[in-house]
């Protein structure tokens, strides 16, 4: 993208132009740009990716993310200028490319988020306009022919079903035939036929072959991005560019706490303590189930581990922590040799050396546990029954209980958690609680300036990352 | 040997293995045995020959370098784990196996470069070091069934509980290769407590990881964790294909003429009250608990009797809870269906352990499950150690074979693994890499056609 001199300007879109699809952002466009606007139409991006984020960590369903994303669209991506609209989109773009290509988890937030709006932006389009941004990936697969389509109707429709999809009949249905590699998330789903190794698509679900060629390019395209980053532009535009980039991606991502701030350490004589005042709910229900069994299973020791790390817990501390509880069960030899090394691992000491970051509510909420398992998000992963009563183990009053349960049934998980901190606290909490680590931190939070009359004026810190 | 003779052998090494108690080292396991089963038995070449894909032939195509970064890890006695351990040639890998006598051989990824230089890669820092190709891998134990099983729990297996393995391998196996169109599958039996399965056929082994995830979720129904009552959720107003198949086809027949019968499972208030649990309607549980607390002399079977009450009652169309109409097949599902350990497929650098192996504790052998006839399969009838080394000394004094294997019982599973796997693979291997070979050398002619 050139920022300063034009090469070339792009032809105005003509009126006749009438099927507006979306852009693949295949290559940085070359259009003058002005500094300004590059800034603000980054942020504009921003504002609808966390926006989006933040539906999907709601787990939201679909159609309420299609309208969302609508709404969000046209909330910050509007421009004076018709003709200025598309280029926006591409600017922004390729502005936050820059910004979110530098680290692997910038990378991830990044894609995982563009994909999602991309996949809602898509699902909106007309269907001819979605025909032509096909035929733009040019993808090899043709549709199944009547003759085929007769052959594996039966299972079609009851496919179709049971997803809850209207019947397809011949005239009107359009599959396509595709490996099932090129599309996980209905495989995943089994919102698919499979038959052979092929899945059968039907229209309505192109989006998904669309979004696996996206992330596709999106994701190498990053990996480039950053290798001309490191190689040259951060140093020829450190008097310029470089500064807007680096504090871009901080103003909306959040804090990773993976290096415990304001309480620096937690000690092992304490932990049962905290546990009880300060965890949120998936952690204490963690904390309590090693106690009692002596165990936690692979999902488990991850979420409660990062967590644990997060608050401040030493590895020495954890490493004995652990120890003592699943020595107790598994002998402290077979400890020392299966779980030792993973915990050094989540610390950055062993095999890659990454100093993993606690797990955020979005990552708890979507995670999958099964039998055996007790991480995941209680809010959505706990039966009601469970849940009431773990909730008025933790000192839920029954009036705050049943407005959690309501938040519970409209699937807010992180208001429910909100709500539940308020009810325990006895404070209101406006920010709302996008981490657990970021409950444990106001919580100690407020528990410091309660015991400590004299810091009285000193409001909670809502720990917004905004 | 005989059939009797055996048959005798393995009934007083029981015996001995009771009377040892926790004495470390069980009758039939112990490192001298092991050595020579390396020595004599062990179808290292075999192995090798798998491992190697067709990239050890002639044909120009062959990548030579790729068995060479293939990923062996070792465990040794004490628990040393040796991970990252790479050979070119079969001979390497069996003289290391002999020198080293590990307790288990764990076999990992082909990564992009030779796993035993892997810190010497690591210092240039772009991330060379990188899993490249793996088969796709399911890993299915029986302690993750301790809810639904009364005969036995924890790593204990016995011929009541097997069965639920012998389903889960009916039901992956069919969808693996009527779904998922693979052909080169090997089942393995654990040693212990469950089965492994080996999914290699090209396309396999270049999923990614996020592909090998879906394939896995494809196969998931538990979506409830310990802390909810229903283990399994069936939502929807029909079943997926996969789904009613495996029900109709094995999980159903299985659940009414076996489980129920073996496991008893509605025989006490506390195990039916489990199965009420799953039945949203109030009205309809208290009916039939009202019919069980009075117990009826019936010459039938106390379980096929209740379970039919069951299903009369929710059946009937007296009820109509919401979710109550699939609350006959939820229940099937949650006590019949495969449970996989899921991280094990999802990623490709999962260690696996290998065919062929040992188990320490048991002193069984790894070996392969005919899919076609799993229900003959008797984890009990596994040849061990110690079996094999009397089959072996029995034999000692006729001229060496050139299989050592053919007079014993291990003969019959290898020449398994070799006519019903290996060679099909190999098989297909080469006209796979044929085909590529030809397709590229079609390329290389129409000059610029990119």
């Amino acid at each position: 993208m050139e920022i300063v001199k034009p090469q070339w300007k792009k032809p105005p879109l003509s009126a006749n132009d009438v099927v507006s699809t979306l852009p693949l952002y295949r290559s940085a466009p070359s259009l003058e740009v002005r500094l300004e606007d590059f800034e603000l139409y980054a942020i504009d991006r921003l504002r609808v990716l966390k926006g989006v984020s933040d539906g999907l960590s709601r787990g939201k369903r679909p159609e309420e993310m299609e309208k969302l994303v609508n709404d969000l669209w046209k909330a910050h991506m509007r421009h004076p200028l018709p003709s200025e609209v598309t280029n926006k989109d591409i600017i922004s773009h390729f502005v936050l490319r820059l910004v979110y290509c530098r680290t692997e988890e910038l990378r991830k937030w990044f894609l995982s988020n563009e994909i999602a709006l991309f996949r809602h932006r898509f699902r909106l389009l007309s269907p001819e306009a979605q025909r032509l941004l096909m035929a733009e990936f040019d993808l090899p697969y043709k549709p199944v022919t009547t003759a085929e389509f007769e052959g594996v109707k039966e299972k079609l429709h009851l496919v179709a079903r049971s997803t809850g999809q209207p019947k397809p009949t011949a005239s009107d249905a359009i599959f396509y035939k595709v490996p099932f590699e090129e599309v996980p998330e209905l495989v995943a789903g089994r919102r698919v036929f499979i038959c052979k190794g092929y899945a059968y698509v039907a229209m309505n679900q192109v989006v998904s072959l669309v979004v696996t060629q996206f992330r596709g390019l999106l994701s190498k395209a990053l990996v480039l991005t950053n290798r001309k980053w490191t190689s040259t532009i951060r140093e020829q535009e450190k008097d310029r560019l470089t500064p807007i980039v680096e504090t871009l991606c901080t103003s909306y991502l959040g804090p990773d706490y993976s290096q415990p701030k304001e309480f620096a350490e937690v000690s092992i004589k304490d932990i049962d303590q905290v546990a009880k005042s300060s965890f949120p709910l998936c952690m204490r229900h963690l904390f309590e189930k090693l106690r009692e069994d002596h165990h936690l299973k692979h999902g488990g020791r991850m979420q409660l581990g990062l967590f644990l790390k997060g608050v401040g817990l030493k590895l020495d501390d954890a490493l004995a922590f652990w120890k003592a509880e699943f020595s107790q069960k598994v002998g402290a030899e077979r400890f020392d040799k299966e779980y030792a090394y993973s915990i050094r691992h989540n610390y950055g000491r062993e095999g890659k050396r990454t100093d993993y970051t606690p797990y955020s509510c979005q990552k708890i909420i979507s995670s999958t546990p099964g039998v055996g398992d007790h991480h995941g998000c209680p809010y959505r992963h706990f039966s009601e029954e469970n849940l009431r009563a773990a909730l008025s183990r933790m000192g839920v009053n029954s009036g705050a209980m049943e407005n959690v349960m309501d938040k519970v049934r409209n699937r807010h998980y992180q208001l429910a958690c909100t709500l539940t901190f308020e009810s325990i606290h006895g404070s209101s909490f406006d920010a709302g609680i996008n981490h657990p680590n970021q409950y444990f931190s106001d919580s100690q939070k407020f528990f410091k300036s309660k015991n400590n009359p004299s810091g009285q004026g000193e409001p909670l810190d809502d720990g917004s990352p905004i | 040997m005989n059939r009797e003779e055996s048959e005798n052998g393995r009934e007083d090494m029981l015996i001995d293995g009771q009377k040892q108690g926790n004495v470390s080292v069980p009758s039939e396991f112990n490192v001298n045995y092991l050595k020579l089963y390396y020595a004599k038995l062990f179808p290292c070449a075999d192995m090798f020959k798998w491992m190697s894909y067709g990239n050890d032939g002639k044909h120009p195509a062959c990548d030579k370098s790729y068995v060479g970064r293939r990923e062996f890890s070792f465990t040794l006695e004490n628990d040393i784990y040796l991970r990252y351990q790479s050979f070119n040639n079969v001979v390497q890998l069996e003289n290391s196996i002999k020198e080293k006598c590990p307790f288990k051989i764990d076999i990992g990824p082909v990564y992009s470069v030779d796993p035993a230089k892997k810190n010497a890669y690591a210092q240039s820092g772009d991330n060379v070091f990188t899993p490249v190709e793996r088969e796709l891998i399911f890993d299915i134990d029986i302690t993750d069934y301790d809810d639904v099983r009364y005969c036995c729990s924890g790593a204990d297996v016995c011929l009541e509980c097997w069965p639920l393995m012998t389903v889960a391998i009916k039901v992956i196996d069919t969808a693996l290769r009527d779904d998922f169109g693979f052909n080169h599958i090997l089942w393995v039996y654990s040693g212990r407590r469950g089965v492994h399965c080996w999914v290699c056929d090209g396309k396999a082994r270049r999923l990614t990881n996020e592909q090998r995830a879906a394939v896995a979720d494809y196969f998931r129904v538990y979506k409830g964790n310990e802390n909810s009552s229903k283990k399994v959720s069936l939502t929807g107003p029909a079943l997926h294909p996969f789904l009613v198949r495996s029900y109709s086809e094995v999980l159903e027949r299985f659940f009414e003429t076996k489980l129920l019968l073996s496991q008893n499972i509605f025989s006490t208030e506390d195990r039916y009250e489990k199965i009420l649990e799953m039945i949203p309607d109030k009205s309809a549980t208290s009916e039939l608990r009202g019919k069980w607390q009075t117990k009826k002399g019936s010459k039938e079977d106390i379980n096929v009797v209740r379970w039919e009450q069951l299903k009369n009652t929710l059946q009937s169309g007296k009820y109509k809870a919401q979710g109550l109409r699939r609350c006959v097949e939820e229940i099937v599902f949650s006590f019949t269906y495969p449970r996989l350990d899921m991280e094990v497929s999802r990623h490709m650098n999962h260690l696996l352990k290998a065919p062929f192996c040992v188990h320490p504790k048991t002193g069984r052998v790894c070996v392969p499950i005919d899919p076609n006839h799993c229900d003959e399969f008797d984890p009990t009838a596994v040849p061990t150690l110690s079996q094999l080394f009397e089959e072996l000394n029995i034999g000692g004094t006729r001229a060496e074979d050139e299989n050592e294997w053919d007079r014993t019982s291990l003969g019959q599973p290898i020449s398994f693994f070799r006519s019903s796997f290996l060679q099909p693979l190999l098989k297909s291997c080469k006209e796979e890499m044929e085909s590529s070979y030809k397709s590229k050398l079609q390329q290389s002619k129409s000059p610029l056609s990119w």
